[in-house]
């Protein structure tokens, strides 16, 4: 833009080259002024840590501080570990149920998108409600609907004739009880970013497959499935990611003296109590290398399975 | 089946979609229905809320659990605590995204490219992996069980620099430029010009901000020890740990309170809340 040639263009493109121009020789020091606020903080809380973790999973911590080079040795005690393939299982156990959330939420959406319903904003504000809700504090309540003695949801199992576990003592229920948990604060969510997709899918197809004499149900699976493929690809992406990061709700619904907690641990948990109970720091940073290693596998999965099942226009 | 795919076409055309509403409502009930039964044991005896056979109603509202909690509980510093991690860490990512977002976006700079894919990257980082590095600075600085020690990290946010980014790329140059050929800083073509185009995003980013530093647990968890230091959503989980504490009517007030503020908010706000989160969709 700073070539002769640039003062031969029509008079708004030589005002706009001027103007960039002068505004880049004035930016002078300002862009700093801007930036490192932000800079200087994200370099000392997110940057270092980043590289500093990395550098602790090599080391292995003392008891009165000071930390010792111990090469690979972390990582060949996690691999060892039977706790890692455990909080792996129960991660996946975990983000499964959530996942089946999706379905749910499809439909839900769908029928929320009903031209002319009434009370659309009322069901909408029902069904979000937990999404936003403190995890620590619905685990409070569901902590009573889950009781073995006097939860509601065994008195309910018993009108229909089933003798309810009890759900936060027995390892593989426990799971099952956090993770209906997850799926009924994420659903909100699912609902929200699906029914965005719907909005986007022009009505005329709707009108002509009607003219054509399809279903309601022919509809729905030609039309609407298909079209919000990229929509219910995003809301897996985003579902599994949260899901693997689980922590709040199975901490406070078990409680932390929960006896049956070792076996029924997340990664992030698993990590959280060799870190800051067992205070095995270098360990807890060799877990967390695995956790980041795991997302991003699992990410690059998806990405790779979205070219086989999203259409795209 | 073909009845009821005929009911269903019939009733659309009228527009009452009566099994959508059936269907809908009995959904809609399960979502609720924890927060309701979290109210109605607020209101009842210990001993209502253990009985085998569920008491619906308290036989008298008991709304005296709810003084029990702040006798009994450090909930009043809690909550102090709650309100001012979520109004500090939302007003200096407003502040600090902003400028370094319209930075990014708009200025020229030695490295910027470089610099900004740098602070994205933290984006695709889970926490837990500078999770062991932060506690070791706020330790070492001393911030132990302190505010400034729960709210540090959060100051600063590699996504809330993305969301003002793309929401600075977004503007057309020509307001810009005019203001800036009539002689204005650099900061006040920020202020007064392109601070106000970008509200909706800033809206964004202030929700979600709010959202999570209201709800976060893992990091006020490992840097607060003693309750009367926690927000409330540490101090309410480990509530459950503590073994004297099992008046369960005292805790489904405690949390019934520590939830009110956010859901009242979201009720007052729910458009914007819900079309920020649609568009955003992360975190």
């Amino acid at each position: 833009m700073s070539s002769p040639l640039a003062r031969l263009r029509p008079a708004r493109a030589t005002r706009r080259g001027g103007a960039e121009a002068q505004a880049r020789r004035r930016d002078g020091a300002w862009p700093w002024l801007f930036v490192l606020p932000l800079l200087i903080g994200i370099v000392t809380f997110y940057l270092w840590p980043i590289l500093q973790t990395f550098y602790f999973s090599f080391t292995e911590w003392g008891v009165f501080g000071g930390s010792t080079w111990t090469g690979f040795d972390n990582y060949v005690r996690l691999v060892m570990d039977p706790k890692l393939y455990q909080s792996i299982g129960n991660t996946l156990l975990y983000t499964v149920i959530v996942l089946l959330g999706i379905p749910i939420a499809i439909v839900i959406a769908t029928l929320l998108n009903l031209p002319g319903l009434r009370f659309a904003a009322v069901y909408r504000v029902l069904f979000f409600l937990p999404y936003i809700a403190m995890p620590t504090a619905v685990a409070m309540v569901w902590r009573i609907i889950f009781n073995g003695d006097f939860g509601i949801l065994n008195w309910a199992l018993g009108l229909v004739g089933i003798d309810g576990p009890y759900w936060t003592s027995t390892p593989g229920y426990a799971l099952v009880a956090v993770a209906i948990v997850g799926l009924w604060s994420s659903l909100g969510f699912a609902i929200i970013v699906l029914g965005a997709g719907l909005k986007s899918i022009p009505p005329e197809y709707y009108e002509a497959a009607e003219l054509d004499g399809a279903s309601a149900w022919r509809r729905f699976t030609s039309i609407t499935v298909p079209l919000l493929t990229p929509s219910i690809f995003f809301v897996t992406v985003v579902t599994t990611i949260a899901s693997f990061q689980l922590f709040d709700l199975l901490y406070a619904i078990l409680g932390s003296s929960n006896p049956i907690v070792p076996k029924s641990m997340s990664l992030v948990y698993f990590f959280y109590r060799e870190g800051f109970v067992l205070n095995d720091k270098g360990y807890a940073a060799a877990i967390a290398m695995v956790i980041l290693a795991i997302i991003g596998i699992a990410t690059f999965i998806q990405f790779r399975l979205q070219r086989r099942w999203v259409v795209s226009d | 089946m073909t009845d009821l795919a005929v009911r269903r076409r019939r009733s659309a055309r009228r527009g009452s979609h009566a099994l959508a509403h059936v269907v809908l409502a009995i959904g809609g009930l399960l979502m609720a229905f924890p927060f309701v039964w979290q109210i109605l044991m607020s209101l009842s005896t210990n001993s209502e809320v253990q009985s085998v056979t569920p008491h619906f109603w308290p036989s008298e509202l008991h709304w005296e659990n709810y003084a029990v909690v702040f006798e009994r509980l450090p909930f009043l510093s809690q909550l102090r605590t709650s309100v001012l991690i979520t109004v500090i860490r939302t007003l200096a990512q407003i502040l600090l995204c902003t400028l370094a977002g319209y930075a990014f976006a708009r200025m020229r700079f030695f490295g910027r490219g470089y610099i900004l894919a740098v602070v994205l990257s933290i984006l695709m980082v889970p926490s837990q992996v500078y999770l062991i590095s932060q506690y070791q600075i706020v330790q070492g600085l001393g911030w132990l069980n302190t505010l400034i020690g729960i709210v540090a990290p959060g100051l600063f946010s590699a996504f809330g620099t993305f969301l003002m980014y793309t929401a600075f790329q977004n503007l057309p140059d020509e307001l810009e430029e005019a203001a800036r050929l009539d002689g204005a800083s650099p900061l006040r073509v920020f202020w007064n010009v392109m601070l106000p185009l970008v509200r909706p995003s800033i809206n964004v980013l202030a929700i979600l901000t709010a959202l999570w530093s209201w709800n976060e647990l893992l990091w006020p968890l490992v840097v607060t020890t003693y309750q009367e230091n926690m927000p409330l959503s540490a101090g309410l989980a480990t509530l459950v740990g503590d073994k004297n504490n099992t008046s369960y009517p005292v805790i489904m007030a405690a949390s019934v309170m520590a939830l009110a503020p956010i859901l009242l908010l979201f009720i007052v706000l729910q458009r914007r809340v819900i079309d920020g989160l649609a568009f955003s969709g992360m975190k």
